[in-house]
């Protein structure tokens, strides 16, 4: 190959170099793209600029576009300057009946000059008409567009839960076996079969749960919901088994072979010297493998949206059905008109699972980080 | 940097491509109703197959997601399965500056379900209202056996939804422990395994589970939903399903499809897929 | 450590133990082997040539006629374009990384955080963010631009799916790559230095061919994840039915993973289709631990080459 030399190879190298770092920063542009863009829809709401009162005002009547002077009618009519001007007479004529139309659909009720995505509406419950007692309801099609988001966050709490409870034992004690008691040739085939779980795409796991497992456990444990919170836990369990696994086996794994080596020299069996040695010193990353499958499980979406029974309760009972709010997300979006309340609102349970996995995704990351340091250190 | 270049070319070489291809003539975008998703399918499989010229591709997501994207002019049809509100023929008449075309093309009439072993056989309007808002938890306070209420209802973006809580629970909400599936098999399905649920969908929609019969009032006439009676709008629960379209894009081959699809051949098509078809004096002759 | 360690060989405690964490092991395995084995036993049956080949203009719903070519063809569209855009970004981003970058630094840390960051949003949210970001600002602004009135961008279309799929499998393939780089011996790079090439040369020229199999596996990996992804692509390009696959980017497309949805929620006839909702799962699954195997394969030869290198 040709050597070049000089100031134009130089040159090349430098913009290279550039470009390579202008493209690596693009990952950190791509975190706060996201953040951003999922958060834009999102912030009229959350600072309050967004209202879904249902009420209007009396609608006029269509002899008043006569009348009103054009400001006024453009008010009234809440188009913008452009959608005015360009608008016709007859335009205008069949907006103005519309109006009339609108007021005459509208169904009296108390609750419909509130503006229900204000923080209190969204986070406490509230007793609305038509209901005897405050709850916390979302039900985001209806007159009265009710958006409490504590159901959500408590569905995907509980399926959470049992997730984890299912998952964390069954994955950690598989990676403390992988990595400390099993027989290394065994070790090959089984760690890579584990981790093809992964490659269980999640609406089969969904699909599965459906159609197999809902009927299993049902007759197993007699419960009256076929899809709730336990069985949906359950499948979501499956989906972060190889998360957790493969992050803990990755943990024990990088703890020096040393330590094993010294204990066992000493007379302790595998077991006492994975236990006593190698566990403890893996804590860190074993918490890790933990935190990042609690993100893993809570932003997940097919399997809850097919096998929770999708109804927004607010119960502590894992055997009723739940919803979750990735679910609510998936089920609803496409439904909502674009920059209306009921889209804005699921932009906000986006920006909020946002807001989650970004915090348990750096908790972990500083666990794993400060993990390798220490056991690099005392090497 | 090839590798850049490589990709360079190849993104530009792939949008040349796109670019020429758009504007492919004689397609239509049918969007809407989960409802009406199979029904126009159907209608499109069959369509296409008498006028291979023209491409009809549909979508579901739900009636408001029909409207939504009529005013986005992401679609040419908007199929639903309830009435559009004022408020989304003023977002249209923004978009567009006139009111949105509206034909029925279907009728539907909507069953309650219950499980076959179930021996409560009617219930007026009024009962099933108490029972889907909660005010109502066991059966024994319909005629039934001692044992609680399994509610299935629809997802929130679908016109069954949508109906059912407009004409029978008459605007109320439904209650929390409803749980929502997507489709109208799936109520059937989940109510067929389950001795005490309650579902509600199609009246053509198979078997499986008991279709019980609905008075107005209680004690009234309970009626069976059957094609006779729902087209006779004897039944209490039943509805036209809709097409709507800018008035502007009836033209051409999408009035072509639309004429068809309220024609007789059309209709016949509505009853394999579990609707009823139109009164002859909806048609278009 | 109350001198158990003095106990004799076979301790009832650490063997009770072994066989504890044995059967968890067995039974993380079975479970994996009762879903494959009865999604195969299910869906075996009726994946057949016209299955596979077969499109949707005669019947999506009835098992005996219907076929899933456009969702593979979807599905295969969605992915390829995906490596289009994720190859580039990821590989270079790994090349900073293990090349450029200083360990320690501050922006090395920021970049890795972001990629560990990006690996943990819920797919949910990348939906969404293909929505606002893609769809809504993307498009929208190139609509606006071209003054059309009818959106030609600015809705869900195959290039925004694919678009959103690559943002979330960068961190795949920038992980994959990282490992086959660090594979490469020292030795090589320092002789390539030492002949007097330049860095980037030696890049060009020694390191990621060498590192190919790496790339590979990545591009394999992150197909292999976005093949299985639906909540992505939910409002950014997949479609219930259409009858032909995409022509160009701006189409939707029927996809196989979107197709398992709809057949397990939304079909007409539970009964009647779930044979074909088993079989798709099936060539679903077949693709899935296929593209997986490969990459078992080929990143258990970089592992090896990695210890005899260093």
């Amino acid at each position: 190959m040709g050597i070049r030399r000089g100031h134009q190879a130089r040159l090349g190298e430098v913009i290279a170099e550039k470009l390579i770092l202008a493209i690596s920063l693009s990952t950190i542009a791509m975190v706060f793209l996201i953040f951003l863009f999922v958060g834009r829809e999102a912030f009229p709401v959350l600072l309050g600029r967004v209202s879904s009162a249902a009420a209007q005002e009396k609608p006029l009547p269509v002899e008043a576009m006569n009348t009103l002077t054009p400001a006024q009618l453009r008010a009234y009519l809440g188009l913008s300057a452009q959608e005015f001007s360009s608008m016709d007479r007859d335009t205008i004529q069949s907006l103005m009946e519309v109006r009339i139309e609108a007021s005459a659909e509208e169904k009296p009720s108390r609750d419909a000059e509130l503006n229900t995505v204000a923080w209190r509406y969204l986070l406490f419950p509230f007793q609305w008409s038509d209901y005897d007692k405050p709850v916390y309801v979302w039900q985001p099609v209806s007159g009265i567009h009710k958006y409490n988001i504590m159901p959500l966050v408590v569905g995907s709490l509980k399926t959470t839960i049992v997730a984890l409870l299912f998952a964390v034992p069954l994955s950690l004690a598989a990676a403390i076996y992988v990595s400390q008691l099993a027989n290394p040739r065994w070790k090959e085939w089984i760690k890579p079969a584990i981790e093809m779980l992964s490659a269980v795409p999640s609406v089969v796991l969904g699909a599965f749960a459906l159609l197999v497992l809902a009927t299993a456990l049902q007759s197993l444990f007699g419960y009256q919901y076929r899809l709730n919170a336990f069985l949906a836990g359950i499948a979501l369990g499956l989906t972060c088994v190889p998360v957790i696994f493969s992050i803990a086996e990755d943990a024990l794994t990088s703890v020096p072979r040393s330590y094993t080596q010294a204990a066992l020299a000493l007379g302790a069996s595998k077991w006492a010297a994975a236990w006593q040695i190698v566990v403890p010193a893996a804590i860190p990353g074993l918490f890790a493998a933990v935190v990042l499958g609690f993100g893993r499980c809570i932003g997940e979406t097919m399997v809850v949206l097919i096998a929770s029974g999708n109804a927004a309760i607010l119960s502590p009972s894992l055997i009723e059905p739940v919803r979750t709010i990735t679910a609510t997300i998936a089920a609803e979006l496409g439904e909502t008109v674009v920059g209306g309340h009921h889209y804005r609102m699921l932009f906000v349970l986006g920006t909020l699972l946002f807001i989650v996995t970004f915090l348990t995704n750096l908790a972990g990351d500083v666990v794993i980080h400060r993990l390798k340091g220490r056991l690099e250190g005392k090497k | 940097m090839p590798m850049n270049m490589t990709f360079l070319r190849i993104t530009l070489l792939s949008l040349a491509a796109s670019l020429s291809l758009q504007a492919v003539a004689g397609e239509i975008t049918v969007k809407g109703s989960d409802t009406m998703v199979i029904l126009g399918q159907k209608w499109a499989e069959a369509y296409m197959q008498k006028t291979p010229t023209t491409k009809v591709q549909v979508t579901g997501g739900g009636s408001g997601t029909g409207f939504a994207a009529l005013q986005n002019k992401q679609t040419d049809i908007a199929n639903a399965s309830r009435k559009i509100r004022a408020k989304e023929i003023e977002q249209c008449i923004k978009a567009f500056s006139k009111r949105p075309r509206e034909y029925a093309v279907a009728m539907d009439g909507l069953s309650v379900y219950v499980n076959e072993k179930n021996p409560v056989a009617a219930l007026s309007l009024e009962e099933i209202r108490d029972i889907y808002t909660g005010k109502v938890t066991n059966w024994k306070d319909v005629g039934g056996p001692d044992a609680p209420i399994i509610l299935y209802s629809r997802e929130n973006s679908s016109g069954t939804y949508e109906f059912f809580k407009e004409k029978v629970l008459q605007g109320k909400d439904f209650a929390s422990k409803a749980q929502t599936l997507a489709g109208t098999a799936q109520v059937l399905q989940a109510v067929a395994s389950d001795a005490n649920a309650i579902g509600y969908g199609g009246a053509a929609y198979g078997a499986g589970a008991k279709h019980i019969k609905v008075s107005e009032t209680k004690g009234g006439d309970a009626i069976d939903p059957t094609e006779e009676t729902v087209l006779a709008q004897k039944y209490p629960i039943w509805r036209y399903l809709f097409v709507y379209l800018n008035p502007e894009l009836e033209k051409g081959e999408i009035k072509e499809d639309l004429d068809w699809i309220r024609s007789d051949d059309g209709q016949k098509v509505v009853k394999d897929v579990g609707y009823f078809p139109l009164p002859p004096h909806l048609r278009k002759k | 450590m109350k001198g158990r360690f003095n106990k004799p060989s076979i301790d009832p405690v650490a063997a009770f133990f072994t066989g504890l964490t044995g059967l968890a092991t067995l039974f993380i395995l079975a479970i994996l082997g009762v879903i494959l084995g009865y999604l195969f036993w299910r869906g075996g049956g009726q994946v057949s040539w016209h299955f596979i080949t077969g499109g949707t203009d005669t019947d999506m719903f009835d098992a005996s006629r219907a076929g899933i070519f456009p969702m593979i063809i979807g599905t295969a569209a969605r992915v390829l374009l995906m490596t289009v855009f994720v190859i580039p970004v990821g590989v270079i981003t790994a090349i900073y990384l293990t090349e450029y970058a200083r360990s320690g630094s501050l922006l090395t840390r920021f970049i890795r955080s972001a990629v560990n960051n990006l690996a943990g949003v819920p797919s949910i949210v990348f939906g969404l963010f293909g929505v606002g970001f893609f769809i809504s600002f993307l498009g929208g602004s190139l609509d606006s631009l071209s003054g059309s009135p009818e959106p030609h961008w600015g809705k869900p279309a195959l290039l925004w799916a694919s678009l959103t799929l690559a943002v979330m499998t960068v961190p795949v393939v920038i992980v994959a790559t990282e490992e086959a780089l660090k594979a490469i011996q020292p030795g090589l790079r320092e002789a390539s230095l030492a002949l007097g090439a330049t860095k980037l040369e030696t890049i060009l020229r020694i390191v990621l061919p060498n590192a190919l199999p790496g790339i590979l596996t990545g591009g394999i990996l992150a197909i292999s994840r976005a093949a299985g992804e639906v909540a992505p692509i939910l409002f950014t390009g997949a479609a219930y039915y259409l009858r032909d696959t995409p022509k160009s980017l701006t189409d939707q497309f029927m996809d196989l993973a979107y197709h398992v949805y709809v057949l397990s929620t939304q079909s007409p006839n539970v009964e009647l289709t779930s044979p074909i909702l088993f079989g798709t799962v099936v060539v679903l699954l077949a693709l899935t631990f296929g593209l997986n195997l490969i990459a078992v394969i080929v990143r258990s030869r970089i592992r090896r080459q990695m210890r005899a290198a260093h």
